[in-house]
């Protein structure tokens, strides 16, 4: 057994022994480490001011994504290089060319943001040497600036652009030989790690096995993959927790699958991670995707964790149990499988048995002649938790009407939940306008959504009628959603 | 005569009017601009955390702190009890704003104890411990309730009137009763309000704080020590944002940190969370406007009655001169003859609110652009129509007399919409709208073009002062100081930049030194948009100071005249020679000469007098005027940003790229007051969007797609302000009227422009939903 975490930090290879499972990334760097340059703007991964970029092993790849120190526990750490600002400017004090940018074209007036802003563009400039307006706007959907209106950081992406990473000036290039070779070697062993503070515990299994044993014997464990969920509980809510159990370091709970028989995607698949492969077979879910959380919660957070949490409110439940998704949980003993709707029972209970993980989702291949979308409502089109979510699939007969249907919502009750009157109302009936107003109605028997702050029980009935509407008229061929940017027809 | 050698320039880096980059941009990029959470602690620095109230309304019946004292890491846990002052921090002297609460709660949320522990965490978790009994009282937290119950108002509301609208406002053919509703809004800077408060010998106290205000911050904490303001210094070096948050909202946590640091002798931070912040600290304030307007069928306005209702909060703080300026505002650009305003500054049982950029003007603003909205649906016309025919007039036309009975001397507002209305090629546009709103049957557009015209002054004269400091150090280094904050802005930026233009040399000569009572004392908030307007004057009156006596020192020893002393870029010529600008300094260090001043300024020509109504309380005004595109989703209220574009008037720019860069934030942070930022109550009174999860204020992809932002560079302020500029601070925000009404009229749309669809802000995609629900119902 290890008693201790590794990973790099900047240029310093570290070896920590010694945090509590809820210490956060942020508290380590600005109180342990004195780099005040990674802010706290909000302390729950909504604004960006304490992004940093977390460099780790994928497939054979150094990838570097941008995360939210916020709500990152330095349990979730080990085995990767962790990059703050104070790592980018040379030691001359030459500004990274990511910094230029954001000075020449006046990106910063309080600057209590730019820290952050400039990490996100340094991942999206690494990622990306063209990046157009869209990935733009997408890779700063998790950072909020209340001075500049965002004109000129959008310019300064567009600007450093032209400039490509080169080991002469930037520090992830000059170094990235010897960081892998690093973290290879820290992954080279895998020990369940236990680090114990006062009477907490952070365990950082090394394998699925010892996951499953660890929770055999820990069934009160509070399992983190992402943490962009339990990040708050800690952030916000101040929860004791004991134990943490770290499962982001498991690469067998990170692969996507891809079979004639569907996707199946391990628990720790990221959304990031995920998005490739869910946009190419449903390039609904893809879009839906793209306006989750921000880039860094996307980072982040997992769509098995996304589902794990139980929430009403989880975007990817309803897109998935549209298109009749599994989950299968396993336990040291055993393991089992169960259509997704089912593992929401009400709301705060799933169907998860005491010494359970969720290991894989496992997502049907769409029929070719299906309609499938999906349809996020919210205050903000970006980055903002949905006042409902509506999923649709239909597949049609011969005689044009509708002949399977699977219809789920999120927002809309206590759990993601299928509209079951509704998808009766619809089966067997033509797929015709007067088909979809009388099928309306059953939205009343489906849901008696709530009114809260992200909306009223009124406007949520109205809109998932609409959105049925919206959904007819999608697949008569006359889409009526309002688009940031035209798809750009490549010639 | 000292010949050092010197390179000849023939302009200096960073004069006034030039594009300087914000002098901190370097250090903003690296992360090495310091905020006061990353200053190195004093050693032994305990941290502080609120206990706060779970009532909107209630009798304290007991309070037991024992196991908050008993948890683990606490140091302290102060109450009312441990002020050794006054317990209030009411910022106008109403002493309607406890430090801590004692007996009564009066907003869920309000500070009843503070806990001081070894670390903020210990702080944060033992604050959670209290037990406290309370009798509730009945709670009202909305305008609607307020006027319910009958809810008293927190300070006197005010009145203008002229004409005879009681009279008038039967006359025309035309008439329409009604009302709006705004929203408030959360300032949401990126850095919460902090304080560093370091003990020092006898009564004396250092205070880091993120204001507006230090020295109503010195005030406040010399208040609640009961010591003189002599004892108390007060430090700002930047804010991570202001907006207006933290021009009264930072005493609380000064005065706190600054009574726990005196009472443990110890270094006390206090640095609330985020949700904290948002729960304690008070907002924009939302409205209630009940119109009355009488018009002509072409459109022209005869007579305005209109009642201002505000969501006040608890206390008065700001809400005096908020509700004020709102009435100032209320004829936006336009004149009515005859003309009733009158405010009612309505308590509530939530935060108080506060100034928030625009400062009551922007709520007066828009309803003046509903009225025309009304008018223009009313008569069938294009409403820039309906604008352009009440706009105020030239002086001598008759029409240039405001509800306060101050003149418009200055008017260039219908230049600048036409010169907007032309580039943005608006009519055309609007036609094409209408053509594509007739073909599309679930998205719709709208268009509209507002215009701004914002008065400069603080309201209150007294505060249309201010100070600075400049040294001259006999290295020929500048060492420079003044009573303005630095929150972004650019303030500290453009005011080096007078300095630079005063003596004729490079910025990088200049240091700008961090605000502290201890060196400008007296000073006003850096609010009102008059930062540079004030402290660029008192700044040049320093620098001025030393450069005559640099002058007259030159005269006497190189027996030269006046006239033959001229500061060149960085050096000075004497008669036929010329010496660097350091070696003048030299020379006059040497030759007994003072090379430090205190510079003053004094806003001219404003007078206001409250209980008549009457007076000159703007010494100018500035304006400008936006055009804004939008679609909308009509099943489901969404909406996108096509297109705005903007031209402004700063008058001549201190420094265009600092200015356009507040244009365009200005206009942003308006659109999300009136978009998707929503502040939402329930029923027990607590705030529940109180964290950027719930609270949502605009992302990169949320800015209009195609953003074109001009100058007007023809502008010239009339009045002899420094550089002939204008302030810039808040009159940009108004220009985002121009989205509400743009998402009004892709609403009207849906029943063929006939009805004003009376879209109140902020226009959540559910209030645009209902809005189109309403006018298809119809």
């Amino acid at each position: 057994m290890t008693s201790a975490i590794r990973f790099i930090l900047n240029g310093d290879e570290i070896v920590l022994g010694d945090f509590h499972p809820t210490e956060t990334l942020l508290d380590y760097l600005r109180l342990r480490k004195r780099l005040t340059g990674t802010k706290e703007g909000c302390a729950e991964g909504d604004c960006g001011a304490c992004t940093v970029l977390v460099g780790r092993l994928i497939g054979g790849a150094l990838r570097y994504e941008s995360v939210n120190a916020c709500i990152r526990f330095i349990g979730s750490l080990h085995g990767t290089h962790v990059v703050t600002v104070e790592h980018l400017a040379g030691k001359d004090g030459k500004l990274h060319p990511v910094q230029q940018a954001m000075v020449d074209c006046h990106g910063s007036q309080c600057g209590f943001c730019t820290p952050g802003f400039v990490m996100s563009l340094y991942g999206l400039w690494m990622a990306n040497g063209e990046p157009n307006r869209e990935e733009i706007e997408q890779a700063l959907q998790g950072n909020l600036c209340r001075c500049t209106g965002y004109e000129p950081i959008v310019k300064a992406a567009e600007q450093v652009a032209a400039e490509r990473p080169s080991a002469l000036f930037d520090p992830i290039e000059r170094d990235r030989a010897e960081v892998m070779a690093k973290l290879w070697t820290i992954r080279a062993t895998s020990d369940t790690i236990t680090v114990t503070k006062g009477n907490d515990r952070a365990i950082i299994p090394g394998t699925l096995a010892s996951l499953a044993d660890t929770l055999a014997r820990e069934p009160q464990a509070t399992v983190v993959a992402g943490g962009t969920d339990v990040g708050l509980w800690v952030t916000k809510q101040m929860r004791k927790l004991d134990p943490v159990v770290f499962i982001n370091q498991l690469t067998d709970l990170q692969t996507i699958t891809e079979d004639e028989t569907g996707i199946t995607l391990g628990a720790g698949v990221t959304y990031a991670h995920a998005l490739n492969a869910l946009d190419l077979a449903y390039p609904a879910l893809g879009r839906l995707i793209d306006r989750i959380g921000g880039a860094q919660v996307r980072n982040m957070g997992t769509i098995g964790g996304n589902i794990a949490n139980g929430s009403p409110i989880g975007d990817m439940p309803p897109a998935l149990i549209a298109l009749g998704a599994t989950v299968t949980l396993r336990s040291a003993a055993a393991s089992r499988t169960l259509p997704l709707e089912d593992y929401f029972i009400e709301y705060g209970r799933q169907d998860r048995q005491p010494g359970e993980f969720v290991e894989k989702i496992f997502v049907p291949p769409l029929h070719e002649d299906a309609f499938y979308a999906v349809y996020k409502i919210s205050k903000r089109r970006d980055e903002d938790i949905s006042a409902l979510c509506g999923a649709f699939t239909i597949t049609l007969d011969g005689e044009g009407c509708v002949d399977t249907c699977r219809i789920a919502f999120g927002g809309m009750a206590g759990t993601p939940k299928r509209a079951k009157a509704v998808e009766e109302a619809l089966l067997g009936k033509p797929w015709s306008w007067n088909t979809v107003a009388s099928a309306q109605d059953a939205f009343a028997e489906d849901y008696q959504p709530l009114s809260d702050w992200r909306a009223s029980a009124e406007y949520r009935a109205l809109t998932a009628k609409n959105l049925l509407t919206r959904f007819f008229l999608e697949t008569a061929g006359q889409p009526q959603e309002l688009k940031r940017f035209d798809m750009v027809e490549e010639a | 005569m000292d010949n050092t050698t010197f390179e000849a320039k023939t302009t200096i880096n960073g004069p006034m009017h030039a594009s300087l980059r914000h002098d901190s941009a370097h250090k903003h990029v690296t992360g090495t601009a310091e905020y006061i959470d990353d200053m190195p602690e004093p050693a032994g620095t305990l941290h502080a955390a609120l206990g706060m109230a779970d009532r909107a309304h209630a009798d304290i019946l007991s309070i037991d702190l024992s196991a908050v004292r008993s948890a683990p890491g606490v140091v302290a846990v102060l109450t009312a009890d441990d002020i050794p002052g006054v317990n209030d921090v009411s910022s106008n002297g109403s002493h309607d704003e406890p430090l801590l609460a004692t007996d009564k709660i009066e907003f869920h949320g309000q500070p009843i104890f503070v806990v001081i522990g070894e670390t903020r965490e210990a702080a944060r978790r033992a604050a959670r411990l209290a037990k406290i009994e309370y009798r509730d009282l009945p709670h009202w937290t909305d305008i609607e309730g307020a006027l319910a119950n009958g809810a008293p108002m927190v300070v006197s509301p005010m009145t203008l009137k002229r004409g005879e609208p009681e009279t008038e406002i039967n006359t025309p053919p035309l008439r329409i009763q009604s009302h709006m509703v705004i929203g408030g809004q959360e300032h949401f800077y990126l850095e919460s309000q902090i304080a560093l408060a370091i003990p020092g010998e006898d009564e004396d106290v250092t205070v880091w704080s993120s204001t507006q205000h230090p020295t109503e911050v010195q005030h406040m904490v010399a208040h609640v020590l009961a010591c003189a303001n002599h004892a108390v210094t007060i430090n700002t070096r930047r804010m991570g944002g202001g907006f207006g948050g933290k021009e009264t909202q930072g005493n609380h946590f000064a005065c706190l940190a600054a009574v726990a640091a005196k009472k443990l002798n110890r270094a006390v931070k206090f640095r609330p969370d985020r949700d904290e912040d948002m729960a304690v600290t008070g907002k924009r304030h939302d409205f209630r406007v009940d119109y009355d307007l009488a018009f002509d069928e072409e459109g022209r306005i005869h007579a305005v009655d209109a009642t201002f209702a505000a969501r006040c909060g608890f206390s008065s703080d700001l809400s005096g001169p908020v509700t004020d300026r709102a009435l100032f505002h209320a004829d936006s650009s336009y004149f009515y003859p005859h003309v009733h305003l009158t405010s009612k500054p309505l308590k509530t049982h939530t935060c108080s609110n506060t100034a928030f950029r625009g400062f009551g003007g922007p709520q007066g603003l828009l309803g003046g652009e509903r009225f025309i909205e009304e008018i223009a649906y009313a008569v069938g016309k294009d409403p820039l129509d309906v604008r352009k025919l009440n706009f105020y007039g030239q002086p001598g036309s008759g029409r240039t007399l405001t509800p306060y009975h101050q003149e418009v001397e200055d008017n260039v507002i219908l230049r600048v919409v036409e010169e907007l209305e032309a580039s943005s090629d608006y009519r055309a546009r609007r036609q094409a709208i209408i053509d594509f709103n007739a073909t599309s049957p679930v998205i719709r557009k709208g268009i509209a073009l507002t215009p701004v015209k914002f008065g400069i002054s603080f309201t209150m004269t007294a505060f249309n002062q201010a100070g600075a400091l400049v040294h001259v150090y006999s290295d020929g280094s500048i060492h420079l100081n003044h009573g303005g904050t630095e929150m972004g802005q650019g303030l500290y930026t453009k005011v080096a930049q007078v300095v630079a233009d005063a003596f004729n040399v490079d910025i990088e000569r200049i240091k700008i030194t961090a605000t502290t009572t201890g060196k400008v004392p007296n000073t006003s908030a850096t609010a009102a948009s008059s930062g540079s307007d004030l402290n660029g004057m008192a700044a040049y009156d320093a620098a001025r100071q030393i450069r005559e006596r640099l002058i007259e020192f030159a005269c006497s020893k190189w027996q030269v005249t006046a006239a033959d002393v001229e500061f060149l870029p960085n050096r000075v010529r004497v008669g036929t020679e010329t010496l660097s600008f350091d070696a003048l300094v030299k020379a006059a260090y040497s030759g007994r000469v003072q090379l430090s001043a205190a510079g003053f300024y004094k806003t001219p020509k404003i007078h206001w007098d409250r209980a008549a109504g009457r007076g000159r309380p703007f010494y100018y005004y500035a304006y400008g005027a936006a055009c804004s595109e939008v679609s909308i989703d009509t099943l489901t209220g969404e909406y996108m940003m096509e297109r705005t574009d903007i031209l402004h008037d700063v008058g001549r720019s201190l420094n265009p790229i600092i200015d356009i860069g507040q244009v365009e934030g200005a206009f942003v942070q308006g659109m999300g007051w009136l978009t998707t930022e929503e502040l939402w109550w329930d029923a027990k009174g607590r705030l529940r969007t109180h964290a950027p999860s719930t609270y949502k204020i605009p992302l990169a992809s949320d800015r209009p797609k195609i953003f074109n932002v001009k100058l007007a560079e023809w502008s010239e302020n009339r009045e002899p302000t420094i550089g002939r500029s204008k302030a810039v601070g808040e009159p940009p925000f108004m220009l985002a009227i121009s989205v509400l009404e743009a998402l009004s009229m892709a609403v009207a749309s849906v029943a063929d422009y006939t009805v004003c669809p009376r879209l109140d802000a902020p226009a959540t995609p559910e209030r645009v939903l209902m809005a189109v629900e309403r006018l298809k119902a119809l």
